[in-house]
């Protein structure tokens, strides 16, 4: 069953994080905070608006996922993390510590045992082999090759590159080099994975792969994933949690069915209005939870489920009803298949959403 | 009376002038030698004849405006003003060059050929890998050796790679230091330009005051100072091309400056300090043909003694052989980029 979010453990907190990219980043804060638009900024102040009042919570074990269109702040929000970029304003707390406050050695230490990072566009080492590569993190730690090649060798072979470990980069395709990328930060052993736009440069057929791949290493691992993708189904199939960004600030966050279901704004609803939704909604998301046995059930459906599967159990009746029950065999709620089919046409914007905020 | 007496008459300095500017007791510019040759007095300047401004010409207007040859009397009294002080600095700075210089000279005379011959062959085959090469170089050497011409271009030789050895090693951190900080790169460059478009003679002119004729660090200070630009070049910008996503990968998994540098930089940035490393060395053989005016050994004198002396067959020959050491040295520096390319790219 389900964790609920709040009983988890926060590991990254981001707060009131702000990060306007130009001359005098400090003086335009003010502007910022004064309610001007993206937009406005840039032409009347000549500063970018990388970030605005963003708030975070990272929970551990969770899979994040970041998503917005391009120049919505995803990738230097991400950078913010291990700071390869220093905020305007605002605090990003790791397990409780500000490393806003960290001197050059702990973020060191930071960079070297807490978080790893998967890039984009792969960022390997051209001159080191596919080995020395995925041993990166235990070899800027100072340890010795013999020590660590066991290591890396391991993660290679889960990663489906243990054939390949004394090729150089080059020599291997792009999905295979982002495997590589894969088993480098894996092999750092760090519990928080940084992954901006991580599957995003592969073929599509290929990303699959490497999704299901991450999917299945984060079933034994639970590390903590920060995920950046511009991809709305990619963002569904990971995401334990799921923030919305849009020209610097978050547009709404909450469990990936819970937007789906409640769309926050029109951005929202245009953002989620192409996707297949009896693919993505799962059984929970619209049944009506009780735990009272209903007569007349057509059968057993478990909360996870996702329409699509239910509808072709069904053969599509549309007159049915299905008790959902859990894994112990516990009736959780009754699916009424006419429910169902209301889900699968989108909803509009909730009146209670951030529509206020957006229009700002 | 002269064209611009007016000038000093209108900003009433006819005072600062001192008296008429006939009775000057300065030494007389060109123009009033020919006026005096040519006999009787200047006739009244056409407009279309009007003289430049220049510092002569408004000298002869006011005797206490100096005239240009005071500029270069200047500027060589100043130099010779600091003359000692920089010698006394220089001298013992520099003196490792001459050690240098003299040892690897004296070693590479003093050693049988048939050690120096299969020596080079060794390096050939070590940086290349590569049959063609080593037999060319062999048949090379040999032949300027048949020629009697081993000596002199075993000094040409050494000379080179005690001063292309001496550029890598100061070079290469200076181009890492351009690389690293852009106001450095930009107080660099003109200096680079500078040394690289001035024509080579020009070094050995300060360079003969500073130090003297006989001493080999003359000759070694001028190649290094004409050869090192390339390498300094190339290594800023290797670093700088460096891939940025890279560096950011080597920064998110927490490597040092030093890490990064020896780790990344340095090892992505090899082919091109490698192409500087071939400039470089091309670079200090054309001085060291240059430098044999400052008593530089090796084929130069050679080529030397073909112009002074009208020895045509002397001068070609020599000429020749300084072609193939060319040669040599550019497909042996080239072979080695090659393959340190193909190792990054295998
Ligand atoms: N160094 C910088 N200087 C100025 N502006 C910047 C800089 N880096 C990012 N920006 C701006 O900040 C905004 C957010 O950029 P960012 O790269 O985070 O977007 P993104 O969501 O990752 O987009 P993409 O999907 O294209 O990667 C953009 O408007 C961009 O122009
Ligand atoms: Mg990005």
């Amino acid at each position: 069953m389900r964790q609920k979010r709040d009983d988890k453990r926060t590991t990254v907190e981001i707060r009131h994080l702000y990060k306007i990219f130009g001359d005098d980043p400090k003086g335009a804060l003010a502007h910022v905070e004064a309610g001007l638009s993206k937009a406005e900024i840039l032409k009347e102040h000549n500063h970018v608006v990388g970030l605005n009042d963003i708030n975070v919570e990272v929970k551990e074990g969770d899979i994040t996922v970041m998503m917005g269109l391009s120049g919505s702040g995803k990738s230097t929000l991400i950078r913010h993390l291990n700071r390869l970029i220093e905020p305007t304003a605002g605090e990003v707390l790791v397990d409780g510590e500000d490393i806003l406050s960290y001197g050059e050695e702990a973020l060191r230490r930071l960079r070297r045992e807490k978080m790893s990072m998967v890039f984009q566009n792969f960022a390997l080492l051209p001159h080191r082999t596919v080995l020395e590569n995925a041993a990166l993190a235990p070899a800027v730690r100072g340890v010795k090759r013999a020590d660590y090649e066991g290591e890396a060798r391991k993660w290679l072979d889960r990663v489906g590159l243990g054939g390949n470990a004394d090729q150089y980069p080059s020599a291997l395709s792009g999905g295979m080099q982002q495997r590589v990328g894969l088993a480098r930060a894996l092999t750092s052993n760090a519990p928080i994975m940084l992954m901006d736009e991580a599957f995003s440069a592969l073929d599509p057929l290929i990303r699959t792969d490497m999704q299901d791949l991450l999917l299945e290493l984060q079933e034994e691992l639970a590390k903590t994933v920060v995920f950046i993708s511009h991809d709305l189904d990619e963002a569904l199939k990971l995401a334990d949690h799921l923030v919305i960004l849009k020209d610097g600030y978050v547009v709404q966050q909450d469990e990936p069915q819970a937007i789906l279901m409640n769309p926050g704004d029109d951005y929202i609803v245009d953002f989620i209005s192409d996707i297949n939704r009896a693919r993505v909604l799962r059984v929970r998301s619209v049944m009506r939870p009780t735990a009272q046995p209903q007569p007349n059930v057509a059968g057993q459906v478990h909360p996870e489920d996702t329409l699509e599967k239910v509808i072709a159990i069904s053969g599509g009746e549309t007159g049915l009803r299905y008790a959902v029950t859990d894994d112990e065999g516990r009736q959780v709620g009754i699916l009424e298949m006419e429910e169902l089919v209301r889900a699968l046409v989108p909803t509009g914007a909730s009146e209670s959403g951030m529509r206020a905020r957006a229009s700002a | 009376m002269a064209t611009y007496d007016f000038v000093f008459d209108a900003l009433g300095l006819r005072g600062w002038c001192g008296e008429a500017s006939t009775d000057t007791n300065a030494p007389m510019s060109m123009d009033e030698l020919l006026a005096q040759s040519g006999g009787g007095d200047a006739p009244a300047v056409s407009l279309w004849e009007l003289p430049f401004p220049s510092m002569d010409a408004l000298n002869d207007a006011c005797a206490a405006f100096p005239q240009s040859r005071e500029l270069t009397q200047g500027l060589e009294r100043g130099f010779l003003n600091v003359k000692d002080a920089m010698s006394f600095v220089l001298d013992p700075v520099t003196q490792p060059l001459s050690w240098a210089l003299e040892s690897s000279l004296y070693g590479i005379l003093n050693t049988p050929w048939w050690i120096v011959i299969p020596l080079l062959m060794a390096i050939t085959w070590f940086v290349s890998r590569s049959w063609g090469l080593l037999a060319f170089v062999t048949l090379s050497i040999a032949g300027l050796a048949f020629i009697d011409h081993y000596d002199y271009a075993m000094q040409t030789l050494a000379i080179i790679f005690v001063c292309a050895f001496i550029c890598v090693l100061i070079g290469v951190p200076i181009g890492i230091a351009m690389s690293r900080s852009d106001g450095f790169q930009n107080g660099a460059i003109p200096v680079l330009d500078m040394l690289q478009t001035l024509p080579p003679f020009v070094y050995l002119i300060p360079l003969i005051f500073l130090f003297s004729v006989t001493e080999p660090k003359l000759y070694g200070i001028a190649i290094i100072l004409y050869a090192i630009v390339p390498v300094i070049r190339l290594t800023n910008l290797g670093i700088r091309m460096v891939d940025p996503y890279v560096m950011e990968a080597a920064e998110a998994f927490g490597m040092t400056k030093r890490q990064k540098l020896y780790g990344v930089q340095i090892p992505l940035a090899l082919p091109n300090i490698m192409a500087g490393v071939n400039q470089t060395i091309m670079m200090s053989l054309a001085m060291v043909v240059i430098a044999s005016l400052v008593s530089a050994p090796g084929l130069g004198v050679l080529v030397l003694r073909g112009i002074r002396n009208l020895e045509l067959g002397v001068g070609l020959v020599a000429g020749l052989g300084i072609v193939i050491l060319a040669v040599i040295l550019d497909r042996v520096t080239k072979a080695s980029l090659a393959r340190i390319n193909a190792q990054q790219k295998s």
